[in-house]
């Protein structure tokens, strides 16, 4: 009798193992990747990457992820299901971070020593074309219809307008001090980019590429110069933005109607990157300085719990399982 | 049995009855630790450094972290008050009067010491719902939950409160006991700062702290809060209650206490 009843509760245990949705967390102090598991909210997983992962995105069917390791100078391709590195893509030196195009084939990556935009073909594993843009590349993003990439330079300060089809740049833009992390928004009409010491997000007009908004932050009891923007994401429908800033320990909501900050919600330290889960209820932010990632409630806009990873944790992707 | 529930209600509604003609008490009661949680937590919001220690399950504002201390403040200015008012009723005879009944004086004790807790408590909760309103929020259950704990700690803090009484012979000398009790009891405990806090400034501080009736008193209302289980705290609070009750029936013991002294 008791044989049955344990062989189901087993069942129905892996079962839900397997159909738990994660949260990928690149280490960059650690050179791993933390998997957390979104229904128990623990780590499940630590797998082996190159040195000093930051960037993350998965290929848009999950069938592979994409590491940028920074000091090994390679973005890593790895199968998600068992942790093998499958090979690495000539990225140029130290990639930050990179966007994959809407086609799920190109990788647009910001190599931050040389001042370039590399352009990988994922298939043929060949660098496809090197753009010239600012000083120490950072932010990356690629328009919903693909034609239009965005590299922003930390030095330079500006928003770099890359034709995908030409593969030059028709526009540069000027934003605040040492943009971090850019995103286009509300299908491809807005463009948004954090300025990290300018402590500002600025809103393009995609198609004239002229700022129509800025975005400052107020935290009360912290000094302004605590207060720095880095990576966001939005809410289901673009209405809300959150926003990560930095050593400040908050993350902002931000209403993408009115521009206005209308709350800041306590998180560990140094927040820098975020991703939701799948029905975008819940955030999950990483804290670089605390080791952490701090889960929010995305409807009440509440910290409802901070999880311990690696050290250093930088990036963040989702990933479903089922 | 029915005689003794018959006073056990009587002398319930008595304090139920002076709470609700004092309401400046009232205010008074609800003032003292809103200014704290609104004045003074605000101020040291930054200053109090960030780790995550249980019960809290992420990084809290310091707003947040003292609400259970302010609920412990509430509690234990309240058993002294309610304590002071017995000093009163002995000066005024009315005490007299009280403990001719024909009931045992632990009883009668034990009657004034529930229908002080339970107007204590009214007091918490309206303590909370001012924070709630200011956005300072806890898990739903957890309201529920800090009930018992909130009347654990009550009836120890009130109980202490009725022990010290026993001791006093006129009004003017409570108010000294007042603040030789209630300061160093409420500073010296985890109301304020969490121990880990206090380690880093002295290992003697955190062991004084560690061993105060209130901080457990607070922790096991922190814990409550959160719906989690604090055995520790607990063992403390209950140990705490039962000896402060046990020395106030010592006390009002007419043969030994405070009775034989007053001459």
């Amino acid at each position: 009798m008791k044989l049955p009843i344990l062989t189901t509760l087993t069942a129905a245990l892996l079962s839900t193992t397997a159909l738990a949705d994660e949260i990928w967390v690149t280490n960059e102090k650690d050179d791993t990747i933390s998997v957390i598991d979104i229904e128990t909210m623990e780590v499940v997983r630590t797998i082996e990457t190159g040195e000093r992962p930051r960037g993350i995105t998965f290929s848009k069917d999950f069938s592979v992820v994409y590491i940028c390791a920074s000091d090994s100078d390679a973005v890593q391709v790895m199968d998600p299901n068992t942790g093998e590195i499958l090979h690495d893509l000539p990225s140029g030196e130290d990639p930050e971070q990179f966007v994959l195009h809407p086609d799920n084939r190109h990788l647009y990556i910001a190599n931050e020593d040389d001042a370039i935009t590399t352009v990988v073909d994922t298939e043929t594993r060949t660098v496809v074309a090197q753009i010239d843009v600012g000083i120490e590349p950072e932010g990356m993003a690629v328009s919903p219809d693909g034609k239009i990439a965005i590299t922003t330079s930390e030095t330079t300060n500006m928003a770099h307008w890359i034709d995908t089809e030409t593969q030059t740049l028709f526009a540069n833009t000027l934003v605040d001090s040492r943009p971090r992390h850019a995103e286009f928004v509300k299908d491809g009409t807005e463009l948004w980019v954090s300025a990290e010491i300018g402590g500002t997000i600025s809103v393009f007009d995609v198609t004239t590429q002229t700022e129509k908004a800025k975005i400052d932050f107020d935290i009360d009891n912290i000094h302004p110069d605590r207060v720095q923007p880095v990576g966001f994401e939005f809410t289901t429908g673009d209405t809300h933005a959150f926003v990560a800033l930095g050593p400040s320990n908050h993350v902002a909501v931000v209403n993408a109607e009115t521009y206005e900050v209308e709350e800041y919600i306590l998180v560990g330290r140094r927040v820098w990157h975020m991703d939701f889960n799948r029905d975008r209820s819940q955030l999950f932010t990483t804290n670089g300085v605390s080791g952490d990632v701090t889960v929010i409630d995305v409807a009440s806009r509440k910290a409802i719990k901070s999880i311990k990873v690696g050290r250093f944790p930088w990036g963040a992707a989702f990933r479903p399982t089922d | 049995m029915r005689h003794a529930l018959i006073a056990m209600r009587a002398i319930v509604l008595r304090e139920a009855l002076r709470f609700v003609h004092q309401r400046e008490r009232f205010i008074a009661a609800l003032v003292r630790p809103l200014v704290w949680l609104l004045v003074f937590a605000a101020g040291f919001r930054a200053a109090l450094g960030l780790s995550i220690t249980p019960p809290y399950q992420t990084y809290i504002t310091y707003e947040t972290y003292i609400v259970p201390g302010l609920c412990g403040m509430i509690l234990l200015f309240n058993g002294m008050q309610s304590s002071l008012s017995l000093v009163y009723d002995r000066e005024m005879g009315s005490m007299r009067l009280l403990l001719t009944a024909p009931l045992s004086r632990a009883w009668l004790l034990f009657s004034k010491l529930l229908g002080s807790t339970i107007i204590s408590i009214l007091q918490v909760y309206a303590f909370l719902l001012v924070a709630w309103l200011f956005d300072i929020t806890l898990p739903p259950l957890g309201y529920v939950a800090v009930l018992p704990a909130l009347m654990l700690a009550g009836l120890m803090l009130g109980a202490l409160g009725l022990a010290l009484s026993s001791f006093i012979k006129q009004l003017e000398n409570f108010a000294g006991v007042m603040n030789f009790v209630i300061f160093p009891m409420f500073f010296l405990s985890s109301a304020l700062y969490p121990l880990w806090k206090m380690a880093e400034s002295s290992e003697l501080l955190h062991d004084i702290c560690a061993t105060n009736p209130f901080t457990h008193g607070v922790e096991l209302i922190r814990f409550a809060l959160y719906v989690e289980w604090n055995g520790m705290a607990f063992l403390w609070t209950a140990l705490a209650t039962v000896a402060f009750m046990a020395l106030a029936v010592w006390g009002y013991d007419p043969a030994r206490g405070m009775m034989t002294r007053k001459g």
